[in-house]
């Protein structure tokens, strides 16, 4: 037997059986662990903080947001690591078989009631499954599949949850990436980078303005900018305003890879704006369906964060 | 203008790692291995090396490689830019150089981890101060035209408009190349070809690209030792000889995105390179016997066919559809499967692959294939080569 396979067949021993020793929760569901999770999550529904809201939607009083399920029995930080009670046993193996990363990858969570203040939360969690080997974008690893009960004091089941997790070989160049895929964060929108040559069309898209960069000698238009006319290598130049009106050269539908600040699947068009020149732009308000080269298109602005503005264009 | 020292260098040995989604080792140590691999397959000590050449987008310095395997000499060294579109430009330096009497033994090499440590076709990342690149970006990335396919995508839209070529057309590309990884054990897809129904079905990257008009990011390493053509005869290799050598950047050039010439749907830059192989080597489209012609996207190859005469413009589908790409068509191509098939080692695979076809040592060989043509990156400024059997 391979030590592959040796270690599947001993993480599947686990299989059916509590992961660790079932948890009472330290605290029962109480207002301010409620205010503080619906605080970092930015959810604003008074059902969760205020009594008489709750009152009003039906309730006996305030109650938990029920994706809190999980809360309150999870273990407390401990700088030293979890304590020997705390620790599961079948994920063990595959530490000590080099799959030192983990990374969660599927949440499934069902409810059987709303959780109100005092109750008190019992968690026993279950080894459900365990992968063979997978190959991986973050390495060779395994998929462990975990099964929460949740109960009340009365032995009642309250909810259920499915939590899976990656543990994986992690090569030394791959710390970054795993820590990355771990703790998503908000990325803000891509900025262009501004430099002498095309400041002005940056600036000119804030004041709504698609400018034209235009040779002061030999009037010949161009984009993007650049600090010489490609055809009469004058370094002087002005600008002329779009007038907005263009037709669709060639177009795009991305799916992958995506940015966090926009909608997909996205439609980026290359559009021949009417003085000549080219510029790339999103497609606004449209399916792709509707989409053909040649169509004419109207310059339009979209703010995409607060103050940042760029060109886009609407079927005309 | 054809002063390049044809037939003057040789290849005498190639060396490569093994090609996966996660190496396990440093880019580094991918790099030192290839080189040494190719240099025993030559039968040169590294001491010998006084030459190295590489492309941008490699992390690993000439020197880090040079002081690893025990240099002692380095007199030439050179790193062209503009990543997989410089995949033929080291063996044109390596050729110079060599036929210069500036070096002795060139080992031109490429190593990466581009999929386990970072992801290669995930986007571009803007560096902190603004530059003349980073300044070009901010003209697609801020609308999500971020990513090297969607690049491509945007110039294979058009060139389907003008040109009647269909999603089908680029599809049969990477069936043919996905047949001829199949039966090279070296190729990630081994032993899996697809069909054109699966090309289809594969859900969209960017559209007008399927995933299967894709190359897949890879782990790994190719090495390639270029030396005098007069040495290359009492060493163990049979020489592959650098018949002819060339880079180009063409009107309006842009990083993957030159859609301010006035046809987007040709590849000027390809169409210079091709005009400066054929003045080189006094070869025509006619004598050229099988290609590898640079695949990281499927749609770019059907434009490289009219680069060098093989098909008329806009013609490269019918040339496609009527079987030429395969092993008993006009143009046998991708022999190893392509970078679509075997591995994205930003075309230095498919140096390696035209050497061992010149050879006669292609797991999918050409019968009688004298003139190979190898070509580097599209949609950049780019570069190709002419490999050839000695008389």
């Amino acid at each position: 037997m391979s030590d592959a396979t040796d270690l599947v067949t001993r993480a599947r021993a686990f299989v059916g059986k509590p992961a660790a020793t079932p948890v009472a929760a330290r605290d029962p569901v109480n207002l301010p662990a409620i205010r503080r999770w619906c605080d970092a999550m930015g959810d604003r529904n008074p059902v969760y903080q205020d009594a008489a809201a709750a009152r009003a939607a039906g309730f006996d009083g305030i109650v938990a947001p029920p994706a809190m399920l999980d809360v309150w029995t999870m273990s407390p930080f401990r700088p030293g690591g979890r304590a020997s009670t705390e620790r599961m046993q079948v994920l063990e193996l595959f530490d000590a078989a080099g799959f030192t990363g983990v990374v969660a990858t599927n949440v499934e969570q069902d409810y059987d009631r709303y959780l109100h203040e005092g109750d008190r939360v019992h968690c026993t969690a279950i080894v459900e499954d365990v992968s063979e080997e997978k190959r991986t974008a973050l390495g060779v690893g395994h998929f462990v599949t975990l099964r929460y009960e949740f109960t009340d004091d009365a032995g009642d089941a309250v909810g259920r949850m499915l939590f899976r997790v990656l543990k994986f070989r992690p090569p030394l160049a791959q710390a970054a990436t795993a820590q990355a895929a771990a703790v998503p964060k908000s990325i803000p929108h891509p900025r262009p980078a501004v430099t002498h040559d095309n400041a002005f069309f940056w600036e000119g898209i804030k004041a709504r303005r698609l400018l034209v960069q235009c040779c002061a000698a030999c009037g010949r238009l161009r984009h993007p900018p650049g600090p010489m006319c490609p055809q009469c290598r004058s370094l002087e130049w002005r600008t002329v305003e779009a007038s907005g009106r263009g037709t669709i050269h060639s177009f795009v539908v991305m799916h992958q890879p995506r940015l966090p600040a926009l909608h997909y699947p996205l439609t980026i068009l290359l559009v021949e704006l009417a003085e000549g020149v080219r510029v790339v732009a999103n497609l606004l308000e449209a399916g792709a369906q509707q989409l053909q080269i040649g169509r004419a298109v109207a310059l339009d602005f979209v703010e995409v964060e607060p103050g940042y503005l760029l060109p886009a264009f609407r079927l005309a | 203008m054809s002063g390049f020292p044809r037939d003057q260098a040789a290849i005498v040995g190639i060396g490569a790692t093994e090609f996966s989604k996660n190496s396990g080792r440093s880019e580094l140590r991918l790099a030192v291995e290839a080189v040494t691999a190719a240099l025993a397959e030559a039968g040169i000590d590294p001491a010998e090396v006084d030459g190295l050449c590489t492309y941008t987008m490699d992390n690993n310095p000439e020197i880090e490689v040079f002081r690893n395997i025990g240099g002692r000499e380095l007199r030439f060294f050179s790193r062209i830019h503009y990543g997989g579109g410089a995949a033929g430009a080291p063996l044109q330096q390596a050729a110079l150089a060599v036929s210069a009497g500036i070096a002795g033994v060139v080992v031109c090499y490429r190593a990466m981890n581009e999929r386990s440590q970072y992801r290669f076709g995930s986007g571009y990342t803007p560096p902190p101060l603004p530059t003349a690149e980073s300044a070009h970006y901010g003209y697609y990335v801020p609308f999500g035209l971020m990513s090297p396919a969607s690049w491509v995508a945007m110039a294979a839209r058009r060139y389907m408009h003008e040109h009647g070529a269909t999603s089908e057309d680029f599809g049969r590309v990477s069936v043919v190349c996905r047949k001829h990884a199949a039966s090279n054990p070296r190729a990630w897809f081994y032993q899996q070809p697809i069909t054109l129904e699966q090309h289809q079905a594969s859900r969209w990257i960017v559209e007008p690209l399927h995933l299967l008009d894709c190359c897949q990011e890879s782990d790994g390493a190719v090495a390639i030792v270029v030396t005098s053509s007069q040495r290359a005869r009492s060493l163990r290799q049979t020489p592959v000889l650098i018949r002819a050598a060339a880079q180009g950047a063409a009107d309006d050039q842009q990083m993957m995105t030159s859609y301010y010439r006035r046809d987007i749907t040709r590849l000027t830059e390809m169409e210079l390179v091709a005009a400066q192989l054929y003045a080189q080597s006094g070869l025509a489209a006619a004598d050229i016997d099988a290609a590898i012609l640079y695949d990281h996207f499927s749609p770019f190859v059907l434009p490289q066919l009219e680069a060098f005469g093989f098909a008329g413009r806009g013609q490269a589908k019918d040339f496609i559809r009527e079987g030429n790409l395969e092993l008993n068509g006009r143009l046998p191509t991708n022999t190893h499967g392509g970078q679509l098939g075997e591995a994205y080692i930003h075309g230095m695979n498919g140096v390696a692959e035209g050497v061992r076809l010149v050879r006669g040592t292609s797991c999918n060989q050409v019968p009688g294939a004298a003139n190979v043509l190898v070509t580097a990156g599209t949609g950049v400024p780019t570069s190709g080569v002419i490999l050839a059997r000695p008389e």
